[in-house]
């Protein structure tokens, strides 16, 4: 779409958008930046290029934080709440796509009421009931409440991708001796499987990122996510800025790189789901 | 507002279906049974406890003792919650212009240009994806520190500026500086994803009769993209009362409790205070403003889908 052509406001536009990319991207070149350079050095200028370089940053980093440790529990945190979502999720999206009737209307409406309850309103009695059950500490309980938590979302989003698969199809299906859970796992799963993938991605990165219910629900030094053993590390273990840094650029590198290669899946996902992280 | 139309396009292909007969679309019923279990279980029964809490005195450890509206009363006499609850208005007041203008400032700017587009997006959206956590760390040591942050070095030049951080006026606009920064490109890439939404005979109509860029967003492509606004606005106002990780993080709500809000306010009544029926009715309170804003929500997403 084309709406104006003189150069004049082409060069202002272009102006205003680089400003943009600059506020996006200058805590980010900080962080960069400060992730390789001695503590001194910061705090003569975190602006300044390094010199010396400071690579031992990231050794401490890792080894303070225990990433060797902590990062094994964010993989496994996000990679079993990544299959829970799926898997339940699929079902329900199914189903919610297919029936028109009105309890199904109810049951959309309750998922939808449930993504935008605020946390606190479940987490105490939550938190009290999982202590009680010695679940505090215990990194796959953690998911389930992910599970629950992310749900909701996925069903949503998976939904849409459902309805746009044409009736036909299943009748076909139904119709040449396929019974309903055939329909469903081997007609309908493997024609929604990029819904699933962007699901995958957006769960992985909200269960990889969050903190409030990790925080809470882990304490113990050996069963903390990577998001909350930097938390710690930064409020209390160091003051080594150049150390936090690099501890930051190591949790937020893996998340950065595969957003590039898949940013499109991303941002239709988030969009879609319209959740705030 | 739904995923593109095109996702069929890389699926997989069909594989045939083989096997036995049917089995009756009853059982489609229980498709949905283990997304309730979860649902249920972590989220429906405990928010029910929660308001049977709020009537109680409870530690979280000994039985809940019943006290009536005694959590009440003594939340509606306290200072801080009516800080808090009045920190929450100016941060969804904050929340409901800054960031959605931005957006649509950017996402307008992105219409114009022919080159670029997806570099600006993917910029614009990447400090989305970083970790709360890491971002209020980030702005808090690297920009707003007096010793290691850029504030620290303009001080240093002569330009003084102060820590917001530290000061009771200006915390919470410190704070919500950093969710800003955070949450602004969400907001430009959904409304430039719907400004590509609005009809392009309507842009060229515009185009002839000679408006200029202006007019066009004023009579053409704002009121286009008006139920994404209204939306965007109402997700803000539900947000922005569960505004959490970046306050507790960056200052706690201090100091003096002059960025306290109603969700930092009700995680330390339970986990620092330990009076759990106290915590019930702040979260209570941050329920009813979320439940309000989300029936409206719900109310337009049907509307939408019925369209």
């Amino acid at each position: 779409m084309r709406l104006i052509e003189s150069r004049f406001t082409m060069i202002v536009t272009y102006v205003v958008l680089a400003i943009g990319a600059f506020i996006a991207l200058f805590p980010i070149a900080l962080l960069l930046l400060n992730s390789i350079k001695p503590a001194l050095q910061i705090t003569v200028s975190p602006l300044a290029l390094p010199a010396p370089f400071a690579p031992e940053n990231f050794v401490h980093a890792w080894n303070d934080a225990r990433f060797s440790r902590t990062f094994l529990n964010s993989a496994l945190i996000t990679a079993i709440t990544i299959i829970l979502v799926c898997a339940t999720a699929s079902l329900s999206a199914y189903v919610l796509a297919r029936r028109k009737i009105r309890s199904w209307q109810l049951w959309t409406f309750y998922l939808m009421a449930t993504t935008t309850a605020p946390i606190q309103l479940f987490l105490f009695p939550l938190y009290f009931v999982y202590a009680h059950l010695g679940l505090v500490n215990n990194v796959p309980a953690v998911s389930v409440i992910y599970t629950a938590l992310y749900s909701p979302f996925a069903v949503m989003l998976l939904r849409t991708y459902f309805l746009a698969v044409p009736r036909e199809l299943e009748e076909a299906a139904l119709v040449d001796g396929a019974s309903h859970w055939q329909v469903f796992s081997q007609v309908m799963l493997p024609i929604v499987s990029p819904g699933l993938l962007t699901v995958a991605l957006i769960i992985g990165l909200y269960s990889w990122n969050e903190f409030l219910i990790a925080t809470t629900f882990l304490q113990k030094q050996d069963s903390v996510t990577a998001v909350v053993a930097f938390f710690l590390l930064s409020g209390q273990y160091t003051s080594d800025w150049g150390e936090i840094m690099a501890a930051a650029l190591i949790i937020v590198l893996p998340v950065v790189v595969l957003f590039l290669f898949m940013q499109r899946r991303f941002i239709e996902g988030m969009a879609g789901g319209s959740v705030k992280g | 507002m739904a995923a593109d139309t095109d996702v069929l396009a890389g699926a997989a292909p069909q594989r045939q279906a083989m096997g036995s007969a049917p089995t009756g679309s009853r059982m489609h019923a229980l498709y949905v049974v283990p997304t309730l279990i979860f649902n249920f279980a972590i989220i429906l029964i405990p928010a029910l406890l929660t308001i049977a809490l709020a009537f109680c005195s409870w530690d979280g450890i000994s039985a809940p003792q019943f006290v009536g509206l005694a959590n009440f009363q003594t939340m509606f006499s306290d200072p801080v919650f009516w800080t808090a609850l009045t920190n929450n208005i100016i941060w969804t007041v904050i929340f409901l212009t800054i960031p959605i203008l931005m957006g649509l400032v950017a996402a307008t700017l992105l219409l114009i240009i022919r080159r670029g587009r997806t570099f600006f997006q993917v910029v614009y959206f990447l400090p989305v994806v970083i970790a709360t956590a890491i971002t209020a760390r980030v702005w808090q040591g690297m920009i707003y520190s007096p010793v290691t942050g850029v504030f620290g070095l303009a001080n240093r030049l002569g330009i003084p500026v102060s820590n917001p951080l530290a000061g009771t006026s200006t915390a919470l606009f410190g704070v919500a500086t950093v969710d800003l920064w955070h949450w602004w490109g969400f907001l430009c890439v959904i409304f430039f994803a719907a400004l590509r939404q609005v009809p392009q005979e309507q842009i060229e109509a515009a185009r002839l009769e000679g408006a200029t860029y202006f007019q066009m967003l004023r009579y053409v492509l704002l009121p286009g993209i008006k139920p994404t606004i209204i939306l965007m606005m109402i997700l803000t106002i539900i947000w922005s009362f569960l505004a959490f990780d970046f306050v507790y993080i960056l200052t706690q709500g201090g100091p003096a409790f002059s960025s306290e809000v109603l969700s930092t306010l009700a995680y330390r009544h339970a986990f620092y205070d330990l009076d759990v029926g106290q915590a019930a009715a702040v979260a209570l309170v941050i329920s009813i403003f979320g439940l309000v804003a989300t029936f409206f929500y719900v109310r337009i997403l049907t509307r939408e889908e019925a369209q």
